[in-house]
């Protein structure tokens, strides 16, 4: 109870001196404003890009293997990738034959361009090629009408899906379905729309249309280079999957026993590992600069406070006089010291939250109330041990000595 | 018992590779409810000797009792205790917190006895009633005379209803009405059954007191009942 008087006591005490001194507070306090912004920045970002990089993997599929002509992440040298064969829709559905149920098999090549309907124009469009079992292989949902369908697609008809941003973007009023529209001038007609699937690292998907694979052979690329997707149906028999594909690859690639693969097997683990690495990386980044930030601004602290202690030496010599023990000064200057930080902690937050506002233009970036709450923790930690010193000076004065200062 | 009782007490400072004998051993006993001044010509030991009096410090030697307690080997928790509950202090500079109140500035000995707020509160506005500044309870020492600054420093050091009220110099920042003003206080609160010592190098000061204890080079030069 008397532990509590004396906290509310010093609190006030704290806020009264922080209000008399508003302008050293202020300066005192700016390092900490900086360690505390770029800190909750980065958290905010790296959880955000966390976010966003979920999303792509859920989008990739944890049980979802890629055969393409390159490899994902580092490793294999990048002049015997690039002298790679593409890989055809000969030797994609010869794979796909020899694939039984119940893993599925999609192959699919992307490129960008503009698609059109009337005098609407949505450019940087990804353009995809995808075969009937795409839908399922990579988890499209159709919002409207239906996907593509096998006979289409054996038929190199000209219909396509439109991606939920993108059929609201040509058809911001009415439905899409059977209205025809330019894809780099080729003309398709819209027979589905897809659901939205949320923010990505590499793209955004829900700005994508999507045709048949063997039309935009047809249409854009005479040689393509095609990526496999297949999905085992069973994320356990992921490798045993994995090594299956791999050799019926090599037979439908016509590759002699003893030479080597000439394409690459990915899944998601690739990607999981390049992205820890990566947060990693930023997170030591961020976390040395918010460190020398606010061992910077720590120092600033220490030397207001000694400031003020030298300015209230005398003060601190009359509240002895009147009874206060040592622990009631220290404790005074420590929380002198822990409002200064918390207030510039608080400043940090007011700052970074519109930098989040424009930061989720790319990525799902909230300041969530757990780093909020870790900011405002490490601003009062940091006031309480760049205070210390200075707290404990003043603690320490001889009451005499204090009273004859001037 | 005396409530204070003080034998052969001194106090050296180290200065460099000098010591200076502030005070040389000094003996006295002072009894509750009376009224005693300490005189002195500067550098005498006025000071020291209240310093020591007021648990502000601890004495190279000699014992110092009081109310039966030894207090010259305590720690300095300890005295902070006995400060806060049997020592008022009164300053020649008034020693008021210049941006808080005169409540809050009365409050202060409260605080650290850990007296809740309300109950603190009211004792201050007793104590400041006591000395006549009911009117001046939210001003601050800088809208206050110096008349007024040294009530609100009286009424600080009454608010705990402490054995001792010491007062260093009350009056040397005071011009000669408003001092005599405030001795007429002391007067009224030692009638009231305070035990008051004033430290003063002026005579009229000193006569206000009904006992005067002479300090020369840091010893007891006259111990005398006036009056
Ligand atoms: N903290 C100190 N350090 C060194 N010398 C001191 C200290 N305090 C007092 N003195 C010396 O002790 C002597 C007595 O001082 P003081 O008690 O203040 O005298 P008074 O109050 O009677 O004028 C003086 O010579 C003074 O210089
Ligand atoms: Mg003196």
């Amino acid at each position: 109870m008397k532990l509590w008087h004396e906290i509310m006591e010093n609190l006030r005490i704290a806020l009264e001196s922080v209000r008399t001194n508003k302008l050293r507070s202020f300066l005192a306090t700016l390092g900490i404003v900086i360690g505390v912004f770029t800190a909750t920045l980065m958290a905010t970002a790296i959880t955000g890009l966390g976010k966003a990089f979920e999303n792509s993997i859920s989008a990739i599929g944890s049980d979802v293997i890629y055969i393409q002509r390159f490899n994902w992440g580092p490793s294999e040298k990048w002049w015997k990738v690039r002298a790679r064969r593409p890989i055809s829709l000969v030797q994609a559905r010869r794979l796909a034959e020899r694939v039984a149920p119940p893993a599925t098999v999609s192959y699919e090549s992307g490129m960008g361009g503009t698609v059109k309907y009337l005098d609407r124009t949505a450019s940087n469009v990804i353009i995809m090629g995808n075969v009937a079992a795409s839908a399922e292989v990579r988890g499209l949902s159709v919002q409207e009408g239906r996907f593509l369908s096998e006979a289409e697609v054996d038929g190199e008809r000209p219909v396509c899906v439109l991606g939920h941003d993108l059929a609201e973007r040509l058809f911001p009023y009415e439905s899409g379905l059977g209205a025809w529209v330019k894809v780099n001038d080729r003309r398709y007609q819209v027979v589905g729309t897809l659901e939205k699937m949320g923010e990505f690292i590499f793209a955004n998907l829900d700005f994508q249309v999507i045709i048949p694979v063997t039309r935009m052979i047809a249409d854009f690329t005479r040689e393509p280079d095609l990526t496999i997707a297949v999905k085992t149906g069973d994320a356990a028999a992921l490798d045993e999957v994995q090594e299956e594909l791999r050799w019926i690859m090599r037979t439908v690639r016509g590759i002699d026993p003893g030479e080597e693969d000439d394409f690459s097997v990915n899944n998601q683990n690739a990607l999981l590992d390049m992205f820890g690495k990566f947060t990693a990386v930023i997170g030591t980044a961020g976390l040395s600069m918010t460190g020398l930030a606010l061992l910077v601004g720590g120092i600033g602290i220490m030397n207001v406070m000694f400031v003020s202690v030298t300015e209230r030496t005398r003060e601190i010599g009359v509240r002895k006089a009147l009874g206060a023990k040592r622990r009631a000064i220290l404790s005074q200057f420590l929380m002198e010291a822990a409002v200064i930080c918390l207030l510039g902690g608080v400043a940090a937050l007011a700052l970074a939250w519109p930098v989040t506002l424009v930061m989720q233009k790319w990525l799902p970036a909230t300041i969530s109330p757990s780093i909020a709450m870790i900011a405002l923790a490490v601003s009062a930690a940091t006031g309480l041990i760049a205070g210390f010193l200075p707290a404990w000076r003043a603690a320490r004065l001889n009451p005499v000595d204090a009273l004859r200062s001037e | 018992m005396s409530l204070l009782r003080i034998r052969n007490i001194a106090r050296s400072y180290e200065m460099g590779a000098e010591t200076v004998h502030a005070l040389r051993g000094v003996s006295a006993d002072i009894e509750k409810g009376e009224y005693v001044a300490i005189m002195g010509p500067s550098g005498s030991g006025k000071s020291t000797l209240m310093n020591l009096l007021g648990c502000l410090d601890s004495p190279t030697s000699g014992s110092y009792e009081l109310n039966g307690t030894d207090v010259s080997s305590l720690d300095e928790n300890a005295l902070s205790d006995i400060r806060n509950r049997e020592i008022g202090f009164v300053f020649q500079t008034f020693n008021l917190l210049p941006r808080v109140s005169a409540l809050r500035n009365v409050e202060l000995p409260l605080i650290y006895a850990g007296i809740p707020r309300d109950e603190r509160r009211e004792a201050a506005r007793v104590a400041l009633e006591q000395v006549n500044l009911s009117d001046r309870m939210e001003h601050r020492p800088n809208e206050m005379s110096g008349g007024q600054r040294q009530r609100v420093a009286i009424a600080r050091a009454l608010v705990n209803q402490p054995s001792i009220l010491l007062a260093d110099e009350p009056t040397g920042n005071l011009d000669s009405t408003t001092g005599t003003e405030i001795l007429g206080l002391f007067h009224s609160l030692w009638k009231k059954g305070h035990t008051i010592i004033v430290v003063t190098h002026e005579e009229e000061v000193a006569l206000n007191a009904r006992r005067i204890l002479r300090i020369r080079d840091g010893l007891l030069a006259s111990d005398e009942i006036v009056k």
